[in-house]
């Protein structure tokens, strides 16, 4: 071997360990000391550094957040690692998986302080308290204000509105198989139609010309004629998206516009509810305890929305002014139980792709 | 051996046969039933019938197209060969959350071709093997190609001079050397292209579907256990069954070879063949390669006033920002970086191992093995991650949230690149040298340093440059390993892209030019080492 490699190879491995003990230093430890309060979540799970901060100064605890995938995702791997959880708090399931979670008995009762501020149609385990409701937001119809404009045309405001001749070829939606607000729109018309009448509208709704891809991200980004991200290039003006998204367009833009370049169809949301809960074998349940009454405290509720992008369940926390200006308010959205999802999810999403996909 | 097959015993069969029996034991019982009930499913066979035909097109496609690109890169010499074959290999490592978007861009509706010539290629099983090409291109040029360098083009002169045809000295000399080298990249790119997961997903539209991704949602999305089982087990005999034929072709092909420094076969083109030749490689790279990555560095430049660096600039300031959602560009670079080192140094350990105990050893176990060590190319990274969570959750292997899990489960990935990429080149090396340094009286150990090691280094570097690169890139199983809040590269990606507004689609697109350049960079630097010791050959 000659010298260059021989001081390659001990280079590599330098640095090679180097990268191991950064590594090690810079991982949390162990979970399991009564100091660290650990919570589980999803990727969209997002807060203020200087918020978790101040409560980690005010308890004591270090709270360590462990994430994976998309809100389905996390919740079955709560399920999978029942009893011997990754942490002890679940921020991050909605009502659409919520009894599933609920069946599989994954959360242990708390009532988390400050319940009293959370309006009651969010509670849905309002006798139990296996569950805390954190948060919720609406998937709505969004439109392209700029294409409505230059063709005269008023967009639409309802599921009704969307089988119309004047909207034909210009909506994108998800698979309701891939996507979670593909799922909920699918979701919101069998809330409006009932469970024999969804069909017959989706039938109609592929008659005019509905255009369905696998995820939001290409929903949004590419095909939507609205989304910045998309300089305009997309062909579809009328998009399945949030109720938040045209607040999230007007976000870092100045100056400030004086309305949202996208508007949200109000008649066509499905509202999504996002619940906490004590896991069940939680190695620090005192911690835990602790952390459940900061997720649902005044201060942590302010964060959501300009974090998460959602609206805080408590009613007495303040919603910024990017939201009041430009985010629509959702009066009657469209819901189904939770039990009736569960029960029929699958069923539903199968029938829905052999209708609209072949 | 002992190393490698407790590494995969671990890691890899008890998490997957965990996951798999729990969901074809329901209640203590074994639900064989269950097996039938989703074999005789029209849509699954449907599904199944569409991921083989479209594997078998995609790498017949990669083949044709990636043949005379590994040919170029291994005997002819031109200027930015070396920057060239860098980037040839930057999508295959780059996730496909990311190229998937930026080849819709070319392909799709209001792309390129859509402008130029009103083609669209989106949703149409085109754009799938295309982006399957795209991705696949460098495990050709580079498995192929690699070998072809070092072949002694002085054999084949000799048959010409011997009086043979220039095709029928490349179809008898060439060939049959090349042979299991081609072999073993054409079963790469099928067993990629077989599980193909992303590709599919965004550029296939709702109606492809593979087994793959049938797994991938019966699994994570619907948690329906027993026919992800079946389908895994399903997954597992096609990918065996490959093995097994791969295995049986490059038995009866392999032979020792004469490997020589491909700087001395390298050489200008001459003639007007070879430098058309060189010329049309070099447009199908440009078009099929360059073209998708350049849209994307395009789009990480242009804010809504013109271009300019401020996606970049919003970037570096998140790393201040008052927000858990914020990662700053260096933390996640970082991240990436320590990841892919420890995954690739495993990867090296387990892979090299292996591959010097298949090299020495023959029997029906060993070549079981050789198999095994595929293996988890051929399996969904959901089923080893949900492996994982109800595996590695006791002391004294509680895992589940430690930052190990996360390059463990890369030089899974990893390790079947070292293994594939060593085999080839370790066989070749003539054995009567090893008999001889014996008899000279050196130890296994010196054997293997002064004989194998010289004569593999290239093999092994190459072998390293792949598996931290698609440890960098890797992003199925490090997105389902529940990890404390270090996300890689690919993860932060993903995240940005999954939130509207422009800002946070112009900083995934600034974010995936950094990978993409961090990438390039560290493929380059093994270009490098790779020509300074070339000498000793």
């Amino acid at each position: 071997m000659s010298t260059t490699s021989r001081i390659t190879v001990t280079a590599v491995a330098a640095a090679v360990g180097m990268t191991a003990l950064a590594a090690c230093g810079s991982s949390d430890g162990g979970s399991t000391d009564a100091k660290t309060v650990t919570l589980v979540s999803h990727d969209s799970f997002a807060v203020s550094k200087s918020v978790l901060a101040g409560f980690e100064k005010e308890s004591g605890y270090q709270v360590k957040v462990v994430q994976s995938g998309d809100a389905g995702k996390a919740v079955n791997q709560a399920i999978l690692s029942k009893g011997n959880p990754q942490g002890d708090v679940f921020f991050g399931i909605d009502n659409t998986l919520l009894s599933r979670g609920l069946k599989e008995d994954l959360f242990s009762p708390y009532k988390a302080q400050g319940l009293d501020n959370v309006p009651a149609e969010l509670q849905l385990d309002k006798d139990r308290h296996r569950v805390t409701p954190l948060d919720y937001g609406d998937t709505c119809v969004n439109y392209d204000r700029a294409y409505f404009a230059q063709h005269k045309i008023t967009p639409p405001e309802t599921f009704d509105d969307l089988i119309k001749p004047e909207y034909k070829n210009l909506l994108v939606t998800e698979n309701s198989a891939t996507s979670s607000p593909g799922l909920a729109f699918q979701l919101g018309t069998i809330a409006k139609y009932g469970e024999n009448g969804w069909q017959e509208y989706w039938k109609k709704l592929k008659a005019n010309g509905v255009e369905v891809v696998n995820g939001w991200e290409q929903a949004y980004n590419e095909r939507f004629s609205g989304s910045a991200a998309g300089k305009g290039k997309g062909d579809k003006p009328l998009v399945v998206s949030y109720a938040s998204s045209p607040p999230v367009e007007v976000l870092g833009k100045k100056p400030e516009p004086k309305e949202a370049p996208t508007g949200v169809a109000t008649g066509t949301c499905f509202r999504q509810i996002e619940f906490g809960g004590l896991l069940k074998g939680a190695k620090n349940e005192k911690g835990g305890k602790a952390l459940l009454d900061f997720l649902l405290s005044k201060k942590f509720q302010e964060d959501v929305p300009l974090q998460m992008f959602v609206n805080p369940a408590r009613t007495d926390a303040k919603v910024p002014a990017l939201f009041t200006k430009y985010g629509a308010t959702i009066d009657k959205p469209a819901t189904v139980a939770p039990e009736t999802i569960t029960k029929n999810r699958e069923q539903w999403i199968k029938q829905w792709s052999s209708l609209v996909l072949k | 051996m002992a190393l490698p097959f407790a590494f995969f015993a671990l890691f890899f069969a008890y998490p997957v046969a965990s996951i798999v029996g729990r969901g074809l034991k329901d209640g203590g019982q074994w639900q064989l039933g269950r097996i039938g009930a989703v074999l005789t499913d029209p849509d699954v066979l449907h599904v199944l019938w569409f991921t083989f035909w479209q594997a078998a097109a995609s790498t017949g496609l990669t083949l044709l197209i990636a043949l005379p690109g590994a040919y170029v890169f291994a005997r002819f010499d031109f200027p930015g060969k070396q920057l060239l074959r860098a980037l040839v290999a930057v999508p295959f490592v780059l996730p496909t959350v990311v190229v998937g978007s930026a080849f819709l861009a070319l392909v799709g509706r209001g792309g390129l071709l859509d402008d130029l010539w009103g083609v669209r290629l989106d949703t149409s099983v085109w754009a799938i093997l295309l982006a399957h090409v795209f991705f696949n291109y460098a495990v050709v040029v580079r498995t192929v190609g690699g070998l072809w360098g070092q072949l002694d083009p002085r054999q084949e002169e000799a048959a010409r001079v011997l009086g043979a045809g220039r095709f029928a000295a490349w179809r008898r000399v060439t060939l049959p050397a090349l042979g299991p080298a081609v072999a073993a990249a054409a079963l790469m790119v099928f067993l990629f292209t077989f599980t193909s997961f992303g590709v599919v997903q965004i550029l296939g539209g709702p109606t492809f579907s593979t087994l793959e991704v049938e797994i991938y949602r019966q699994t994570a999305d619907f948690l329906d256990l027993p026919t992800a089982a079946v389908l895994t087990l399903i997954q597992f005999t096609a990918v065996l069954g490959l093995l097994a034929l791969h295995a049986w072709t490059v038995r009866r092909r392999e032979s020792a070879l004469k490997l020589v420094d491909p700087a001395q076969t390298a050489r200008r083109p001459h003639g007007r063949g070879q430098w058309a030749l060189l010329w049309t490689t070099l447009v199908v790279i440009v078009l099929l390669l360059v073209l998708p990555l350049a849209v994307l560095v395009e789009r990480s430049f242009a804010g809504t006033d013109g271009y300019g660096p401020v996606f970049y600039e919003t970037l570096q300031s998140a790393a201040t920002a008052d927000s858990t959602f914020a990662v700053a560009p260096l933390d996640a670079l970082w991240n990436s970086l320590a990841f892919g080192a420890v995954a690739t140094v495993i990867a090296l350990v387990v892979g090299g191992l292996a591959a010097a105990a298949l090299t020495r050893r023959g029997g029906r176990l060993v070549r079981g093995f050789d198999a095994l060590l595929m293996l988890p190319l051929g399996v969904s990274a959901v089923t080893v991650g949900f492996g994982f969570l109800i595996t590695l959750d006791r002391p004294p292997f509680d895992l589940r949230s430690s930052w190990w899990l996360v390059p463990l489960a890369q030089a899974l990935v990893g390790v079947p690149f070292v293994v594939r990429t060593m085999l080839p080149v370790l066989r070749a090396v003539d054995g009567r040298l090893r008999e001889a340094a014996a008899v000279l009286g050196a130890s296994p150990w010196r054997v293997w340093r002064e004989v194998d090691l010289p004569l593999v280094r290239r093999a092994l570097l190459v072998a390293a440059g792949f598996a931290f690169a698609v440890s960098l890139g890797e992003f199925g199983a490090t997105v389902f390993i529940a990890r404390p809040d270090h996300p890689t590269l690919p993860v932060a990606v993903a995240r940005l892209l999954g939130r509207a507004g422009e800002l946070n689609y112009g900083q995934a697109m600034a974010l995936s030019t950094i990978l993409m350049v961090v990438c390039a960079g560290a493929l380059l630097a093994l270009e490098r080492i790779r020509t300074d010791h070339s000498g000793e050959f």
